[in-house]
């Protein structure tokens, strides 16, 4: 063991302990002795003038009344100085608006990315080009300040994570973002112009070809006004696939499609792998077609959406779609291309299968044989073989909804059924054959084995642990790519109630992690209290698979564009101020310790044209631009070029300065900005 | 470079016995391949830092570097870095030391290989003589590096923001100096060392040259 424990030195990064020999030192510490002992041996090893590590271990651990399975999870989520977490969760905020990026196993929050809020740190949506990303995901015009954000999705290459983009949706408005991951940014708000609310976003397809969002409360095609009583007629549901092109890193609408569904609401999706590529699957609720009304008398919509044993689960064969986009089988709806009902019927795009009333998750197995349904209402997950939906459809023996849809029979298509518990709603996987599932009214984890080929004890329940509570959506290591890596869960709470100190009624949101490691029951390790927002699915990728930069890669670069920006000053002396009749145009640097112009005098009235370089190199020497009274603040990371525009309508005396403490000399990194009344 | 200082001194004041066993091995030493050696490694050095110059500070994990060539490269690492932080204590930019020397030292190594170079294929003493230039190159960029290491130290701009709290300085050629929060570690670049062999190779050959008689090196 002593071997085994040998403490690195103190700024290698490079060696790693391995995950295999780091838990076998861990399974020794299952007991108290054995994890005092633990510590201090490494103690002994590690520096010889501080005394008895043990001891004093054994102090701290009786003083903080520690528990043995403590004592192993601190060992296990503890992170020293200088190290990184071994894996990064992107987990959206709800309502929050954000994403937020948590490294693991320490569960430290990292960063919060500004997706579709304004977040003034990050200089989004205070001047500069973040507020064209902002504004394009404006609605029909006007400008939208909120989101709330349901699930973030990694790009991938052969359905596993790349670690190049993030995307992520906005249930309340129809909307998905692009996030690039060299710099942590959104570079693309894009607004679904077919649908108002949506869920069933975003999940990408193997290679990313495609980013999939759906509604998930129906309106007319666009959002346009037709009454309650048309609601069969005039409602619909769409299934939207966005084009996502990865070398401009946006998603392009022109070349996007989608297919129109009866208006049941649609819920979460998943695309089809391995096996299943080419094919994408859609849970939905309220077949029932039913409308809300309570003070009509009509029964409320809890109650109506849930009165048919059974909903539809979407197949959808997205590759064949495309095929019939590009042969023209289209009609343009509101600027996007849509294909109709009959067209999809027609074309064998899309077919029904019977699932239990109202489920939640839909999720494809890693190898992309099985489609595993969580039943939310139904204390089953439900698991269709992608083999058995091909030969149904072959063997052509379909039932139709109203709308002409065919309707596979639903005991073809089904492989098993596993009870779990109360409340199934979302299921990842790991790398042994297991499935874990959020149990949200049992408020627990479950874990349950696989069938063939994963597993020879499968469809079954192996064990659950509780998690406090009310869990909503979980994420394992890239526990929904095609390769799991297993090792780490977290579970996202709806509820924390008792787990954290008080701070008025509004309480943080817990995320508890939990290792799943192999041979051994799950195990509760961290809890890590989120108090930014109501977290709804989450990803966890190796960080090694992120290649983020450090520093922008060239003096001058434009982050909206990723390229040098031609109004760039690349050189510091080179600065200058321009007028031009009514424009004033200021080209200026920033660098330790000066804002370059100092003085900007321009007359009220006049439009401001401010260009503004980062000139740094130096890793973290990140600058900000604020303009009091304009409302401008700005993010210049090292290197980074942005272009302020406004018109000096506040005539006045307005100092900028440098908002982030760059060095000893930032407070005086500062300017006038002088606008001379109109005579 | 040690050797070539104390080894041959040293041999001169040793009684005369010796002095058979010096012109021994001098005269196993080909004098052309000694010369043909000095002019590669000059010319190699364009290639290497001569000088190197680490500066680490608890803000900078990674330390700062820069690194001086003689040749195309010239300066090189972290130049702007160094020169935003220099600015603080009204120190000059990197760029603006040792303009003409470093204008034109390529050429200068180059010419320097040329005259070992001449003087291994020409067998004469003139030859040789010149290759002085070769022994004394290393020693005139140190004395000169040296100077402008005090120059820059000595010049700082008494309107730069730290200038009270920074007393004119020297730093180091060799070794680890102090300023402000940083460490300086000065080093000799493999370029410095590539000419220091040059210079003794150089040396070795013009003391074979003297040699009165110019016997054919035996071939093993």
């Amino acid at each position: 063991m002593s071997e085994q424990l040998r403490p690195k030195p103190p700024y290698d990064r490079s060696r790693r302990v391995s995950r295999r020999r780091f838990l076998g030192v861990l399974g020794a510490a299952a007991s108290l002795p054995a994890a005092s002992a633990l510590l201090g041996s490494c103690n002994a090893l590690q520096r010889k003038e501080t005394p008895k590590l043990g001891a004093s271990a054994e102090e701290i651990i009786k003083q903080r009344q520690l528990t043995p399975e403590d004592v192993t999870a601190a060992l296990m989520t503890y992170m020293p100085s200088g190290k990184y977490d071994e894996y990064l969760m992107f987990s959206s905020t709800g309502h929050g608006g954000q994403v937020l990026v948590h490294g693991l196993p320490s569960m430290r929050l990292l960063k919060v990315i500004a997706v579709f809020t304004p977040e003034p740190w990050q200089g989004y949506g205070y001047g500069g080009s973040p507020n064209r990303v902002l504004e394009g995901g404006s609605f029909r015009g006007r400008p939208l300040t909120w989101a709330d954000t349901h699930h973030p999705a990694l790009s991938e290459t052969n359905g596993e994570y790349d670690g190049q983009f993030l995307f992520i949706n906005d249930k309340a408005n129809g909307r998905v973002a692009v996030i690039d991951l060299r710099d942590f940014e959104t570079k693309q708000i894009v607004k679904n112009p077919l649908l108002v609310n949506e869920h069933g976003g975003c999940f990408v397809t193997p290679n990313t070809e495609y980013v999939l969002e759906a509604d998930q409360y129906p309106v007319p095609l666009g959002g346009e006004y037709a009454p309650l009583n048309q609601y069969k007629e005039k409602y619909r549901g769409v299934l939207t696939f966005w084009k996502f092109d990865r070398q401009q890193g946006r998603i392009v609408p022109e070349e996007s499609f989608a297919i129109e569904t009866p208006p049941y609401w649609h819920d979460l999706a998943d695309a089809g792998k391995g096996p299943s590529e080419g094919w994408a699957f859609w849970n939905s609720i309220n077949t029932e077609l039913a409308v809300p009304g309570i003070l009509e008398g009509r029964p409320a919509m809890e109650m109506a959406t849930t009165q048919r044993d059974m909903d539809y689960l979407h197949v959808v064969n997205w590759r064949k779609a495309e095929q019939v986009v590009a042969a023209g089988k289209y009609e343009e709806v509101q600027g996007f291309k849509l294909i109709r009902i009959e067209t999809a019927v027609e074309e064998g795009l899309l077919y029904l299968i019977p699932e239990p009333k109202s489920p939640h998750g839909v999720d494809v197995t890693p190898r992309g044989d099985y489609i595993v349904v969580a039943g939310k209402l139904d204390p089953h997950v439900t698991v269709y073989s992608f083999e058995k939906i091909q030969q149904a459809i072959a063997a052509g023996q379909f039932d139709h909804d109203e709308y002409g849809i065919p309707i596979l029979p639903f005991e073809q298509c089904l492989e098993a059924q596993v009870e779990l518990g109360l409340g199934p709603l979302h299921t990842q996987f790991d790398d042994q054959g297991y499935a874990y599932t959020s149990l949200f009214l049992d408020s627990a984890v479950a874990r349950w084995a696989l069938g063939k080929p994963y597993r020879e004890d499968g469809w079954k329940l192996v064990e659950k642990l509780p998690v406090h509570y009310n869990i909503g959506h979980l994420a394992a290591v890239e526990g929904d790519t095609a390769k799991p890596a297993g090792t780490f869960l977290v579970a996202h709470n709806k509820w924390s109630v008792d787990r954290f100190s008080l701070l008025g009624p509004l309480l943080p949101q817990n995320a508890q992690l939990i290792d799943i490691g192999p041979d051994r029951p799950m195990r509760l390790l961290y809890d890590s209290p989120i108090g930014i927002g109501e977290p709804h699915y989450a990803q966890i990728i190796k960080a090694e698979r992120i290649k983020a930069w450090d520093v922008y890669p060239e003096v001058g670069w434009n982050p909206e564009t990723q390229s040098v920006d031609p109004n760039a000053v690349l050189k510091v002396g080179e600065e200058r101020i321009e007028r031009r009749g009514k424009t004033v145009e200021i080209w200026g640097v920033l660098l330790r310790s000066q804002i370059r112009p100092d003085v900007v005098e321009v007359e009220e009235g006049d439009e401001v044209i401010w260009h503004l370089t980062n000139i740094e190199r130096a890793k973290d020497a990140t600058h900000g631009f604020a303009l009091g009274g304009y409302n401008i603040n700005l993010s210049l990371e090292p290197g980074e070029t942005q272009t302020l525009r406004f018109v000096a309508d506040m005539p006045g005396t307005f100092p900028f300065y440098c908002t982030e403490f760059c060095s000893a000399l930032h407070l005086e990194m500062m300017g006038y900005f002088l606008v001379k009344p109109k005579r | 470079m040690e050797r070539i200082a104390t080894t041959l001194p040293v041999a001169t004041e040793r009684p005369a016995e010796a002095r058979p066993a010096i012109r021994a091995v001098l005269s196993r030493l080909n004098d052309r391949i000694l010369f043909a050696l000095a002019a590669v490694a000059l010319l190699v050095s364009l290639a290497l830092p001569y000088w190197e110059m680490t500066l680490l500070a608890p803000q900078y994990p990674g330390g700062l570097k820069v690194a001086i060539y003689l040749g195309p490269r010239g300066l090189a690492g972290d130049v702007a870095e160094v020169n935003g932080l220099n600015h603080y204590i009204g120190m000059m930019k990197l760029e603006e030391a040792a303009t003409f020397e470093r204008a034109i030292a390529p050429f200068g190594i180059v010419a320097l290989a040329a005259v070992a170079a001449l003087a291994a294929a020409v067998r004469r003493r003139w030859t040789a003589l010149l290759s002085v230039l070769v022994v004394l190159f290393p020693l005139i960029f140190l004395a000169d590096l040296a100077y402008w290491l005090w120059y820059f130290g000595h010049h700082l701009d008494p309107t730069a923001a730290l200038s009270s709290a920074i007393k004119p300085f020297t730093p180091p050629v060799l070794g680890t100096g102090r300023v402000g929060q940083f460490s300086v570690i000065a080093r000799f670049g493999p370029g410095l060392y590539l000419a220091f062999a040059a210079a003794l190779a150089s040396a070795l050959a013009i003391a074979r040259r003297w040699q009165p008689s110019q016997r054919r090196v035996e071939v093993g």
